[in-house]
């Protein structure tokens, strides 16, 4: 069965071919089985996901099923779960059991989609290798000693492994994007206020935005139509009609207009990645597509600018965890500045502590005029740049990431090397746009990802034309070796 | 040295809404302990604010109002520091853009001139939650129930000279917010509180002293003391040769002194920054011209309409529309009884003594405006004098019924039965034949005398008018 894309799997159930019970044993029992090499998962919950499995059998039998009805999926650690501990791949959390649904579980669950369990990620989905997890490190399964990415690692990895068929993700600078592409599958971020982010524990508010992740454009369409919509608990989401990602996958693509931007393919980059992507443009071009070169001028700024949004807003999103109200509590306080000092110093990570830092300093008096308002200004220019590209191409095309996936531990000694593993993907979050990465090959037998980027609100076009790539290839389909 | 004293007032105001400024639970007071909050008063992990709109048309009445300006664009902002009953870490408050800014409010004061006070701002924002520090073995308790209930704090302009002008501009303030139906002003229970900047500088002097910030004053009492006392803290300070410091005080009402909480050099940086959770808010010209239409009558208004539509003096209408729900009192009895002034005199005279006296406010008064409109009634058809009238009303304060009751029940019905009056003053003339000799010989005088003893005998219940009548026809 886990050789089936979600939408086999979901035809399959409809046909009676097997239960969702059947398929939800089958998903835990592969996590069984590969996940003690992976450690994609947090937290199994296997007792919850057989009980909505025997529900979504329910359904199905009553033929009241919707497309996602009994077919198991994974939520990343970072969405709140009545019920199931969630952590945020945190010790600040490690006890949290949440009192309430976030609004993206709450569909899924409304969907009748089985939550098989909780996925490993950075913590606090601030990393872009997963090494900062307070479970450990998420494995590549395309290369046991090597990174999934992250932040959303263990849902790429799971995925890849096919323990599941699908995972949610979050992506404030490229934590759906850049895992998917090292470990080849396929995710979307969609455009910011798309998604609802109630209930998904706030890195950056102004940047986070939950996608879906799958093993092909067609099933992550699925995953999107679950997901997608207005919620008047998020004041950012958008009042804006939801159309059905899968109606277009199969619009022809020919006349489309793909903007490759000069900045995307310059130094820094992979020569062997460099190649991939040129292969898949040629891909497009046989189906059909235009090129065309464009430039986005102040790309360079993305990183620097990134790193200050970020960490300003992480700063203070993050205050909430005192020790007093729930989450980590220090023992024996000796009062109450001991008990911040102690229980924030004690329960948090390294990495999420440098950032508070850096964001805290970016915030303070005398300094936020030259760091966090100029990086405010700087973030329009670089929405201006491609409001000025979509005036001529449809879609945006390039590396998903610099390099595949690298070894554990190779850049976490240095922030600054880890920082550019994000350089491509973090501008659309600047942005609010909607962008994709699609697999497009193998360097030195590890995945290569292509990023679409789209206008706002433009999904569909990008799963459409992910779709039709697809179509043409079968990068989508391998499966790592040891996991098949 | 002649020293002049500079006061502003930040107030925070509670607004009287149902639910909270970014939840849906109940801002109602007194629940048990953490009952009235729910996830996102909580802070939980995940969880985010969504503006209460009926916040926003509050603050656009509240701006209307003093005459401000009403932002088209305004800005929630976080102020971050770390307090236990502070849930998230931060507060969501305004700070470079506020909801409403520039307005001005007119104050009476003690010797009938007016003054101008401006408003520099007001702006919405969260209350935090209550530390309890009793009861809990040494450890402190909170309860975030009054976490997230809504507040517009408004900030003055430093143009208040005496502690005399702060407590009038709160006097007025207080009323504004009761009058617009935008927050109960019970001080009691935290509603409406301010903080005072206080400085002093030598008479002429056109830069401001350093200030001191005197912190959550919650009766109009202790704001005349607590400013009273700082001045001349810094008076004495300045007079011994020292220098004021910039710091946060605290007024210790038990006693009745200030004292220093923080420094300007220990001051927080609360790093504000534009909350990414909220998206700005936009008011546009038509929205805040339904919100005109549903505005009340304010003081002022009122107050003209008092004089010219009832010929009252100034000093009456302003008395009377000091609250709205004294306005509509007397407004009440005056319809209902047809006589003005005789209301106007009852309601600020008799009444507003008897609810001083027993520190009630106008809403609980045992004597209700029908009472006190039938009583009314009473004396203008001659059945009561006003001087009985006040036995009258002294009984149904007591709870001893309505006036024509009381006046049954007492045999308090004035005598205007000619025949009956005549006899009796025959009766005294009789008796004092001498005085009215001197009466009749131009001693006027006497007149009241005689008056009087018809009054005495007969219990009060002659009707004067009638015995003065009878004494003129006595006398030519």
């Amino acid at each position: 069965m886990h050789t089936k894309s979600l939408a086999e799997l979901a035809e399959g159930l409809r046909n009676k071919d097997f239960s969702s019970e059947e398929l939800t044993r089958s998903s835990l029992a592969r996590i069984k089985q590969y996940d003690i090499q992976l450690n994609s998962f947090i937290t199994v919950a296997e007792a919850p996901a057989l009980a909505q499995a025997r529900q979504a059998d329910a359904q199905l039998a009553s033929g009241k099923a919707g497309p996602l009805t009994g077919i198991p999926i994974a939520q990343k650690d970072i969405f709140c779960t009545e019920g199931v501990r969630t952590s945020c791949a945190s010790k600040m959390l490690d006890n949290f059991i949440s009192p309430y649904n976030a609004t993206v579980v709450q569909k899924y669950n409304d969907a009748g989609a089985v939550m098989i369990g909780k996925t490993n990620m950075d913590e606090f989905a601030m990393g872009s290798s997963n090494e900062t997890s307070f479970y450990g490190a998420v494995k590549n399964p395309w290369d046991l000693e090597a990174v999934p990415g992250g932040s959303s690692g263990g849902s790429a990895a799971c995925v890849a492994a096919r323990l599941v068929p699908a995972a949610t993700g979050t992506d404030t600078g490229g934590s759906i994007r850049q895992p998917a592409a090292l470990c080849g599958i396929t995710g979307i971020k969609p455009t910011y206020g798309r998604v609802s982010r109630y209930g998904m524990i706030a890195f950056a508010s102004s940047l986070d935005q939950a996608g879906a992740m799958a093993g092909s454009a067609e099933d992550t369409a699925m995953m999107l139509n679950a997901m997608a919509g207005f919620d008047p608990k998020d004041s950012t989401s958008i009042e804006k009609d939801v159309p059905d990602y899968t109606a277009s996958l199969n619009n022809d693509i020919k006349g489309l207009k793909i903007g490759l931007p000069k900045e995307y393919f310059g130094e820094g980059l992979d020569a062997d990645v460099a190649a991939k992507i040129e292969q898949a443009i040629e891909e497009y071009k046989k189906l059909g597509a235009e090129i065309v070169e464009i430039s986005l001028p102040n790309s360079s700024l993305s990183v620097p600018v990134y790193y200050v949004v970020a960490p300003a807003e992480c700063s203070t999103n993050l205050s909430r965890f005192d020790g007093v109200r729930y989450g980590y509590r220090c023992e024996d306080p000796e009062d109450l500045e001991d008990l911040y000092k102690r229980s924030r110093g004690e329960g948090f990570g390294a990495e999420v502590k440098r950032r508070i830092m850096i964001g805290t300093y970016a915030l303070s008096a005398g300094y936020y005029d030259a760091y966090y308002l100029k990086a405010q200004k700087l973030r329009r220019l670089i929405s201006e740049d491609f409001k000025q590209a979509f005036e001529k191409v449809d879609v945006i095309m390039g590396p998903t990431a610099p390099s595949t996936a690298f070894k554990i531990g190779e850049k976490s000694d240095d922030p600054i090397t880890m920082y550019l593993s994000d350089i491509y993907t973090i501008a659309t979050n600047l942005a609010g746009l909607p962008g994709m990465s699609v697999p497009a090959g193998f360097s030195n037998s590890l995945p290569v990802g292509l990023q679409i980027i789209g206008n706002y609100f433009d999904e569909a076009r990008l799963l459409n034309v992910a779709h039709q790539y697809q179509n043409v290839t079968d990068w989508h389909r391998q499966i790592p070796k040891g996991f098949e | 040295m002649q020293w002049e004293t500079v006061i502003g007032l930040e107030i925070h105001t509670q607004l009287a809404t149902r639910s909270k400024i970014f939840s849906a639970a109940s801002t109602a007071y007194g629940a048990e302990a953490n009952t009235q909050a729910c996830a996102v008063d909580l802070g939980l992990p995940g969880v985010l604010p969504v503006l209460n709109a009926e916040v926003v048309t509050m603050a656009i009445k509240f701006g209307l109002a003093i005459d401000a300006t009403v932002a088209p664009l305004s800005v929630f902002a976080r102020k971050n520091y770390f307090y236990p009953d502070l849930p998230k870490g931060y507060q969501i408050s305004q700070m470079e853009l506020p909801i409403v800014e520039h307005g001005k409010l007119e104050i009476s004061l003690e010797d009938g001139t007016k003054k101008v006070i401006g408003v520099t701002r007001a702006h919405l924002e969260e209350d935090a939650g209550k530390s309890l520090h009793e009861d809990f073995q040494g450890m402190t308790g909170i309860d975030l129930n009054r976490a997230g209930t809504p507040l517009l704090e408004i900030v003055s302009e430093p143009d208040m000279r005496s502690a005399k002008e702060a407590v009038a501009y709160m006097k007025k303030m207080h009323s504004l917010v009761r009058y617009l139906g935008i927050s109960d002003g019970n001080m009691q229970e935290g509603s409406f509180r301010c903080d005072a900047n206080v400085s002093v500088r030598p008479k002429g002097q056109k830069e401001f002293g350093t200030r001191a910030e005197l912190k959550n004053i919650n009766s109009f009492r202790f704001v005349e003391r607590a400013i009273n006392i700082e001045v001349e803290r810094q008076i004495d300070i300045l007079e011994a040769g020292g220098k004021v410091v910039q710091e946060t005080r605290l007024y210790d009402a038990n006693k009745d002194e200030t004292r220093s909480m923080r420094s300007k050099e220990e001051a927080m940086d609360y790093r504000y920054f534009p909350d990414p959770d909220l998206l700005p808010v936009e008011i546009t010209a038509e929205q805040i011209e339904t919100v005109r239409q549903t505005l009340p009558e304010l003081p002022e208004a009122k107050k003209t309409r008092f004089i010219s539509d009832y010929q009252l003096s100034e000093y009456d209408a302003d008395i009377l529309t000091n609250s709205r729900e004294l306005a509509d009192y007397f407004e009440d009895v005056a319809r209902q009884s047809g006589e003005t002034k005789l209301s106007a005199n009852w309601v600020i005279g008799e009444l507003s003594a008897m609810l001083n006296k027993e520190g009630k406010d106008i809403s609980v008064s045992p004597v209700s405006a029908d009472m006190l409109a039938g009583m009314l009634i009473r004396i203008k058809d001659n059945t009561i004098s006003g001087k009985i009238a006040k036995e009258v009303f002294e009984a149904m304060w007591q709870g001893e019924g309505d006036a024509d009751t009381i006046i049954d029940n007492k045999g308090l019905r004035q005598i205007s039965d000619t025949g009956a009056i005549e006899k009796v003053l025959d009766e005294i003339i009789a008796a004092n034949p001498q005085q009215f000799d001197q009466l009749k010989g131009g001693k006027d005088k006497l007149m009241g005398f005689f008056v009087g003893q018809v009054m005495k005998a007969m219990g009060g219940k002659a009707n004067p008018a009638q015995v003065n009548e009878l004494m003129k026809k006595k006398l030519a």
